[in-house]
């Protein structure tokens, strides 16, 4: 309760601050709007159903890439923990690509795909599927081989081995690696949505591309709150209650 | 071949071949990495009678750990055979369970899922004498109000009671102990001493136990055997025959881990053990 009224009364702070700052007038409120007109911006956009469409878009196109994603890098992940070579290759060609920014893959995708769909589904395959396989090649190297030695002795094998032993020894690091694979999807997918203009859905990424074409400071602000909302919001939901549970049994975060 | 036969004859004469519940023979094994060839155990043979507790000391890196492993079939000797009740041992069984010196437990079960455990894999039990079995043995290991705590809110001391809880429950011919006191402090390592002669006066299990500490070996050992390193080979034996139970602070008890302590040494080389 204490800690709600602390982080509202935080909130609401930096809201009235901002306000404030905005009345002042310092700041022409072309490129300063004031929290006011960015929550009318937002109202009205609601309203309109642009908004509630931009988001239903963004994630559609977020859980697709993230799933694709996220069902290639697990099992290449485990792949490349399972040997030196495959860690060598697999691994340092993951490790390599992981480190170029995602964004780097749209003149790529867009000279392959056009200005599509697969273009877009493209750059966000690309900026979850490395980084899911590093944090599952890491977790997997990382569960204590003593779990299996013990089952073993008591007579676990083969399957029950895998499925009783091995996938709950690595739950925090799968946790782990869904959830570094969903902050790059997510990142992805908006640097893709800022660069690649189409016709055929219109996300948050396009709303904040608008915005700055339009001139519309409110727009793009707005536009960048509701990601940061969607972003905390998706963590909350998918990726707390495993936290909470992991925590829980293994009494830390995540492995 | 005639070294392990006048070793048996010079040391173990209450222990006969034909009733040995465990029996190694030859066991040698190396471990080849890319920078050596490390010769771990040179014709380790030994001899464990059925009811009897073995002990196994030596400094560092002699070997007993894997001589350990080799025994509960986790690791495969390179020569010599293993023999349990007459049978090679080709791998790991219920029927010659490990209590590890690391923590083994499965955190993603409670303290009485991780002693169904290995009850689940025993077909010959119904579901309702598996929670039976388990609940006897957390409360021969003083844990039966603890059924429901997670492995990481248990002291090391209490984890070790849950792990042994959890090797005695399928009725294992032969437990394994592999340092299994050894990151516990002084008193929690004392009261697990009464606790295991308590469980192995009404058990009689087959016991070997791997250890550094003389005293906890002359303290549970019915036999100590001393290994040297650089290959491990079993140097001396030691009969303890002290009565049960026994402290570690009982003055005979002292200079039998006297006299063991000498001996390493001398297998060291003017080394101090520990």
């Amino acid at each position: 309760m204490r800690r709600a009224v602390v982080v509202t009364a935080f909130f609401a702070g930096l809201l009235l601050i901002w306000e404030l700052a905005a009345e002042t007038g310092w700041w022409s409120p072309v490129l300063f709007p004031s929290a006011v007109s960015v929550a009318r911006y937002l109202w009205g956009a609601m309203n309109d159903g642009t908004l509630l469409e931009a988001i239903r878009v963004t994630l559609q196109r977020l859980l697709l890439g993230y799933v694709i994603g996220a069902a290639i890098g697990l099992p290449v992940g485990v792949l490349t923990s399972s040997s030196k070579i495959m860690d060598d290759t697999l691994g340092s060609l993951a490790l390599g690509l992981q480190t170029l920014p995602s964004v780097c893959w749209v003149p790529f995708a867009v000279l392959w795909f056009g200005q599509t769909e697969s273009a877009m589904l493209f750059v966000v395959v690309m900026g979850t599927v490395w980084s899911v396989i590093i944090a599952t090649n890491h977790g997997a190297r990382t569960i204590p081989p003593i779990y299996a030695k013990a089952a073993r002795t008591m007579g676990s094998r083969r399957l029950h081995l895998w499925m009783m032993v091995m996938l709950p020894a690595s739950l925090p690091f799968l946790v782990s690696g869904m959830k570094q694979g969903w902050a790059f999807a997510w990142r992805s997918l908006m640097a893709a949505e800022i660069f690649v203009t189409i016709l055929t859905g219109f996300g948050l990424g396009q709303l904040l591309h608008y915005g700055r074409e339009l001139n519309a400071m409110d727009q793009v602000i707005g536009a960048m709150m509701v990601i940061v909302l969607i972003g905390l919001l998706a963590d909350r939901i998918l990726f707390a209650p495993w936290e909470r549970f992991l925590h829980r049994r293994w009494g830390m975060d995540g492995g | 071949m005639t070294n392990r036969a006048a070793f048996v004859g010079a040391t173990t004469q209450h222990c006969s071949l034909a009733t040995s519940k465990l029996d190694v023979q030859s066991v040698s094994k190396w471990f080849r990495t890319s920078r050596a060839n490390v010769h771990a155990l040179a014709e380790v043979s030994m001899q464990v009678a059925a009811g009897q507790i073995v002990c196994v000391v030596g400094p560092s890196g002699c070997g007993k750990s894997t001589l350990l492993d080799i025994i509960a079939g986790l690791t495969q000797p390179d020569a010599g055979q293993v023999f349990a009740d007459g049978q090679e041992v080709a791998g790991p069984g219920r029927e010659r369970l490990v209590v590890f010196q690391e923590p083994s437990l499965f955190p993603w079960l409670n303290v009485f899922g991780n002693v169904m455990f290995g009850l689940r894999l025993c077909p010959e039990l119904r579901g309702d004498e598996r929670r039976d079995i388990a609940h006897h043995y957390l409360s021969l290991v003083g844990l039966e109000k603890f059924e429901k705590a997670h492995v990481h809110e248990l002291s090391g001391g209490m984890k070790q009671r849950v792990a042994l809880a959890r090797a005695l429950a399928p009725d294992p011919q032969v437990l394994l102990m592999d340092e299994p006191f050894g990151a516990l402090d002084a008193m929690t390592r004392e009261h697990l001493y009464d606790d295991v002669q308590k469980i192995w006066a009404d058990s009689r299990k087959t016991v070997v136990f791997v250890t550094h500490n003389m005293r906890e070996a002359t303290c549970l050992g019915d036999r100590i055997l001393l290994m040297s390193s650089a290959p491990g080979t079993i140097a001396r034996s030691f009969d303890i025959p002290l009565s049960r139970p026994r402290s570690i602070y009982n003055a005979e008890l002292v200079a039998h881990a006297a006299a063991v302590a000498d001996a390493l040494r001398g297998t060291m080389g003017g080394g101090v053990p520990e």
